[in-house]
């Protein structure tokens, strides 16, 4: 079996699973947000009106909530939901929220593993399509629908169909300047939007062993572009010191069988890839950094679950140090223990030096909620995840898509610039 | 839930790929949780322009298709965000029917949790439905579309069938069965962690 048999084998009590077998899983974590939280508990309120009772949770101990999409509230209809999300949390005696202003908090997926909420093997799903991040640590990680979530709350167990699993084998080592999401946008313009549904994509080979673990996240984030039902990567002592490092204690390594069969696998050159964009409006609408359109940008965003983990902050200030930006730039780190690194490590005095605007953790403007949506016929270079018509604000904006350091050269020269030529 | 068992009426045809939930409703309305009343943000930028007046050149606003509840799209309806009031804006809308030749998964699941019936066919027939400008009869029971020349068969999993004709959603099913499940977790050797 390949590691996403494995994991759902165990999670089912079986000794063997094969693609299209239907199981019904044991839930390792589970995860909402303050999105589909309120709709969750509109879920709840439904089944009440039915006479279900919704006393309890199955086991609030596995749950946890973040606060990320329409945080800090902008408006009284976000601050309801936030209240609403606060007091769920109350009644059911979930400890683990995460709530702005109160410490750590962050979006969501960035949460996953800089709280070391999931481990290798485990079954973990959320309230979210992005919830596939999660993955990169060597979980089964997929998002669900509300009323999906809402069911686990309440049983603990989700019933899956197995995937099949596509392979994808990256040998050698990204080039300087070249980071995973060049890798990703480039599979993805690949296979297309729907060229991973209702499949796993996996990820190996010495190009993934070398890479980080936040490279690993910034991969199996984009799987949910490309229609899969989750990304993984099998987890290796980089996870394992990732994971300890951050509080974890017994982290087991989570690996395929040698035979482990996988329905397709593709091969990648590492080394020869470059930066990519993809333009509006869809991620596989992908071409080369060098051959982009020659159009004046307005905005750079450093942001989202995909693109403001430390790591892409540092590769972000390696190339705005000594410079400064062309356009409004805004740099959002996904969580406040990333935004605290930064502090201590330089990094947000050089973004404030190169007049970048640095602010809270928040899904913000990568889902089009606040904290600098984009005007009609706005033109952004955004390190986020998608780019359909309207995803960042008014819809007749356009949002180019591409790698943390890709938004940070085209920040300082205005146009879309390969890293390399600025350098 | 709505039970479901037969629907007959013209299709709205929306001759797109790759619609993705963003545009099915868009992210100002995710703060909402009211219990109804989605259906009036639904396809929003391709309805309204930014006055909120009426785009005439968009299907839904032809009164023609007002009382159509199928509507017939392109393939991968639905990708993007999980946000489920996707499918609670199509429902209130009117649709209880969406045929396409593929959905998104998350997207897929979320239909029939909320009582509307997703339809998968070959390109072919969808291209020809969508031509179709006589009522087109869903029957789920059965399992066909008929229109005014034929009778097409469709294929739905038996489970899913299942809780469309009973109105049940998963969790609805499930505590239809709570003595049974209490007792079985008594006796339960599935540990929940390994």
């Amino acid at each position: 079996m390949n590691i996403v048999e494995k994991i759902l084998a165990r999670a089912s009590g079986k000794s063997s699973v094969s693609p299209d077998d239907v199981i019904f899983a044991n839930v390792d974590k589970v995860m909402i947000h303050d999105v589909s939280g309120p709709g969750v508990i509109k879920v709840f309120d439904k089944l009440k009106k039915q006479g279900i009772s919704v006393d309890k949770l199955w086991d609030p101990t596995k749950v946890w909530v973040a606060e990320d999409h329409f945080v800090p509230s902008a408006e009284k209809v976000s601050a309801e939901n936030i209240v609403k999300l606060s007091n769920f949390t109350k009644q059911y005696g979930i400890e683990k929220h995460f709530k702005y202003g109160m410490g750590q908090y962050g979006i969501c997926h960035t949460l996953s593993h800089e709280e070391a909420m999931v481990m290798p093997g485990d079954v973990y799903v959320g309230g979210d399509s992005h919830t596939n991040t999660t993955g990169a640590l060597g979980a089964f990680a997929c998002g669900l629908g509300h009323t999906d979530v809402a069911y686990v709350l309440l049983n603990g167990k989700i019933w899956f169909k197995i995937p099949e699993t596509m392979y994808f084998k990256i040998n050698g080592k990204l080039p300087d300047h070249v980071m995973a999401k060049d890798l990703i946008l480039k599979i993805i313009g690949d296979i297309g939007t729907d060229g991973g549904a209702y499949r796993t994509m996996q990820f190996g080979g010495s190009g993934i062993d070398e890479m980080s673990v936040e490279s690993r996240l910034t991969m199996c984030n984009m799987t949910t572009e490309a229609g899969a039902k989750n990304g993984i990567v099998e987890s290796d002592q980089k996870v394992v010191d990732y994971l300890t490092s951050r509080g974890a204690t017994n982290v087991n390594l989570v690996k395929g069988d040698d035979d482990a069969e996988y329905s397709q696998i593709f091969e990648y050159e590492a080394s020869e890839m470059e930066p990519i964009i993809a333009k509006p409006f869809s991620p596989e609408n992908i071409c080369i950094v060098r051959e982009a359109p020659n159009v004046e940008l307005d905005k750079s965003y450093i942001g989202s679950c995909t693109g403001a983990k430390y790591e892409d902050l540092e590769a972000v200030a390696r190339i705005l140090k000594g410079r400064t930006v062309k356009i409004r730039t805004e740099i959002l780190p996904a969580a406040i223990s990333i935004y605290k690194r930064a502090m201590e490590n330089g990094l947000l005095k050089i973004f404030l030096d190169a007049g970048v605007t640095v602010g809270p953790p928040t899904c913000g403007a990568c889902c089009g909620a606040h904290m600098g949506v984009l005007a009609k016929d706005e033109i952004c270079i955004s390190t986020t995840n998608r780019n359909f018509p309207g995803r960042m604000g008014h819809v007749e904006s356009q949002t180019y898509l591409a790698s943390p350091q890709v938004a940070a050269a085209s920040a300082v020269t205005g146009k879309i610039t390969d890293p390399r030529d600025l350098i | 839930m709505q039970s479901f068992h037969k629907v007959t009426s013209i299709v709205t045809p929306l001759d797109k790929v790759n619609v993705d939930t963003d545009q099915i409703i868009p992210k100002q309305f995710l703060k909402l949780v009211q219990k109804s009343g989605f259906g009036k943000f639904l396809f929003f930028n391709w309805r309204y322009d930014e006055n909120e007046n009426k785009k005439s050149e968009f299907i839904l606003n032809d009164s023609k298709y007002d009382d159509s509840h199928i509507l017939v799209t392109g393939d991968n309806f639905g990708c993007g965000s999980s946000r489920e009031h996707a499918v609670w804006a199509l429902l209130d809308y009117g649709f209880s029917v969406i045929i396409a030749p593929s959905f998104a998964d998350i997207f897929f699941s979320n239909c029939f949790k909320n009582g509307i019936l997703p339809i998968s066919l070959d390109q072919k027939m969808v291209e020809k439905l969508q031509q179709e400008s006589d009522p087109v009869e869903i029957d789920l029971e059965k399992q066909t579309v008929k229109t005014s020349s034929e009778e097409i068969f469709f294929e739905i999993d038996p489970y899913q069938k299942k809780i469309l004709l009973e109105g049940l959603d998963d969790i609805a099913q499930t505590f239809q069965y709570e003595d049974k499940i209490s007792e079985f977790e008594q006796r339960s050797k599935i540990p929940s962690v390994l």
